[in-house]
């Protein structure tokens, strides 16, 4: 019992960081009906910005982080909605989506050779010790990250469902033409969504890096479980990427212990395969119907 | 008037070029700077950088200055063996690289059919098993290596049952296949036998697996990051069990990015700058003043593989490439010919290496050398 529930803490800790990259999933197809390819790299960028500028301007940490965290909302919150959306969405979403690929191999290759090809340290806000939970020691590192995750999540819920402006994103992505015509500053709405997109990406990262280490290539297994989980749980559905988050990692981890670490990345597709054939719209989201 | 000159410039830069040419030895260096090996290609590389620097700042091989030329595998066989052509087509005296066994098994044949020496840095005991005659390690043997961490493990660690954790890859597959054998002709039970994948980033699990096995100690054989990322979830999970490893485990990367975690590791080395040789320790502080940070083993690697293609050049006393491997093998290089071997080094007639090696432990985030141990057949 003890081995079990050790495994279901470390596949929740991890799901808790597939599940803010899927929410970013599903921001983003809700304020512009496209999927970014470059969610993985989103959640990978923000550590090594840190480093950098801790390298660059021989920064004390607390400096490099807060330097490293606005330069990436600024460049790819902003930056990204301002240079990549903006542009391309009136082409239709299928351009987008081939854009935020091409970003995503722009941010790896860009953080290869403008940082490093090595994985690097990055510090941790937690010590590396354990507490005794039923007997399973549980790392808190591990509880810090569901902890802060949890508390990120809960914290967008709450701004989404029960502030103004949190209403007034949700009316621009369920029907930005009707939000206009309501006096809601849709522009505006979108852009704040893309700011919290990176915001969320920003938190995984500081979550994640020390456990990954900063590596350019640690957007490729983040991107596609944060990508199954948002399909899991519901590409249109904050409380879906959450669940399929969890879902995910979870599964994640029992296939590591149970059958082999070798099959772990195939388990969760098989579970995608799945979801796509009994519930396509995911386990928590809604039907969407078009008229074509 | 200015076009003649233009012209006569022209073709005495011409006329010049060929001499140029001949005045340089061209060695490629196939190797993985990008993808999973990149911390132990890019040691390797820098290695190499340094030996080509002092090898030419002393006038070269037989008066030949050495070009050398890096190619960037991404960790990826289907590169390497692209790379490895290259190199030949380029007209390579011979191929340094690459350093995971994978690539290495993947791309040797072409250099072999060239009849052209290839210095690796793979560890995988299969490797020299082919009978390729071109093929040559910089490192010893995970067969020459595994009895020696079993007799560790019995004698010193005095441990009964063993958790064994391995990087499914052709470098981690031929370890596990070496170690567990070993492991039961000494009496030591396999508690766990833990695969995990190139590239993984997550130990959480893993480390969850070997702690409830209660095996007495686990012997680690990752590649470089990933031995850091184990050692990290291992401590994570209250891991205090003795970690012990092969030189990847005890180097100088994993060190540093595992910090605290590897603490403690112990294990048998290969290659140290901590070992008690002062050529080593001389490359170290070399290496640290022009890189700015400690070499591992595969730094170690690289340059003793230029210094091995300079002393065969020399004793065959001309340039030819098939002569290289003709006069290694066989052959054991001693410092006091070739300083830059840096310890007397036996090259097997099927590539492998004999040589001391070391025993040691990770103390305050230094390795520390224990004791060092004889070659195998002295």
């Amino acid at each position: 019992m003890a081995e079990f529930i050790a495994y279901l803490i470390a596949g929740i800790a991890t799901g808790a960081i597939y599940a803010l990259a899927a929410i970013g999933f599903t921001l983003v197809w809700q304020t512009s009906q496209t999927i970014n390819f470059a969610q993985g790299e989103f959640v990978m960028l923000p550590a090594v910005l840190v480093l950098l500028a801790i390298k660059l301007f021989g920064a004390p940490i607390w400096l490099g982080a807060l330097i490293g965290i606005a330069a990436f909302i600024l460049i790819f919150g902003v930056g990204f909605k301002v240079a990549v959306v903006d542009p391309m969405i009136r082409h239709g979403v299928l351009p987008l989506a081939i854009a935020t690929m091409a970003l995503s191999i722009i941010m790896k290759e860009g953080a290869k050779d403008g940082f490093s090809a090595e994985a690097q340290n990055f510090p941790s806000f937690v010590p590396t010790q354990t507490i005794s939970v039923f007997g399973a020691s549980i790392s808190l590192q591990h509880i810090a990250i569901i902890v802060v995750a949890f508390a990120v999540i809960g914290l967008l819920q709450w701004f989404v469902g029960g502030t103004r402006l949190g209403r007034q994103m949700q009316a621009t992505a369920q029907n930005p033409t009707v939000a206009r015509i309501l006096g809601i500053p849709v522009e505006r709405m979108v852009l704040l969504t893309f700011v919290i997109n990176a915001a969320l990406a920003v938190v995984a990262s500081v979550l994640i890096s020390p456990i990954y280490l900063a590596k350019f290539s640690n957007g490729e297994v983040i991107g596609l479980f944060a990508f199954i989980a948002a399909i899991v749980g519901g590409f249109n559905q904050v409380r879906g990427a959450l669940v399929g988050g969890l879902v995910v990692g979870i599964v994640d981890s029992m296939a590591a212990a149970y059958i082999s670490s070798s099959y772990r990345l195939a388990v969760p597709l098989v579970l995608l395969v799945v979801i796509i054939l009994l519930k396509p719209e995911g386990l928590m989201g809604r039907k969407e119907e078009r008229r074509v | 008037m200015k076009s003649k000159w233009i012209i006569a410039a022209a073709l005495g830069a011409g006329l010049a070029a060929p001499s140029l040419a001949q005045d340089k030895v061209k060695l490629v260096d196939v190797v993985e700077l990008s993808g999973a090996g990149a911390t132990a290609g890019t040691n390797w590389k820098n290695g190499i950088d340094l030996a080509v620097a002092d090898i030419n700042a002393k006038g070269g091989i037989l008066g030949r200055q050495i070009e050398i030329v890096h190619y960037d595998t991404q960790t990826n066989p289907g590169n390497t063996r692209a790379a490895v052509q290259r190199a030949i087509d380029e007209g390579t005296y011979a191929v340094l690289g690459p350093v995971f066994s994978g690539p290495i098994g993947a791309s040797m044949q072409i250099s072999q059919r060239a009849e052209i020496a290839q210095f690796v840095g793979g560890e995988a005991a299969g490797l020299t098993k082919q009978g390729n005659q071109y093929l040559f390690r910089t490192s010893l043997s995970q067969a020459a290596a595994m009895p020696k961490i079993a007799n560790y493990l019995k004698n010193t660690v005095k441990a009964g049952s063993v958790a064994v954790v391995w990087v499914n890859n052709d470098f981690g597959k031929g370890g596990r296949d070496a170690i567990i054998p070993e492991l039961e002709k000494a009496g030591i039970k396999v508690a766990a036998d833990v695969a995990t994948e190139q590239g993984q980033a997550d130990f959480a699990a893993d480390a969850i697996k070997i702690k409830n096995s209660n095996a007495d100690a686990i012997f680690v054989y990752l590649n470089e990051e990933e031995s850091a990322r184990f050692l990290r979830a291992a401590k994570q999970q209250g891991i205090n069990k003795p970690m012990v490893g092969e030189t990847t485990l005890l180097g100088a990367k994993v060190i540093e990015l595992a910090g605290d975690a590897a603490n403690g590791v112990k294990g048998h080395v290969g290659l140290s700058i901590d070992a008690p040789i002062p050529a080593f320790q001389e490359f170290g502080k070399k290496y640290q003043a022009k890189y700015n940070y400690a070499s591992d083993h595969n730094g170690l690697k690289g340059y003793m593989a230029v210094y091995m293609i300079k002393w065969a050049t020399e004793k065959q006393k001309k340039f030819d490439s098939k002569g290289v491997a003709d006069t290694l093998r066989g052959a054991t290089i001693k410092p006091s010919d070739e300083p830059g071997i840096l310890m007397e080094t036996t090259i097997e007639s099927n590539g492998d290496l004999d040589r001391e090696s070391f025993l040691a432990e990770v103390i305050n985030g230094k390795q520390v050398i224990n004791a060092t141990l004889p070659k195998i057949k002295p």
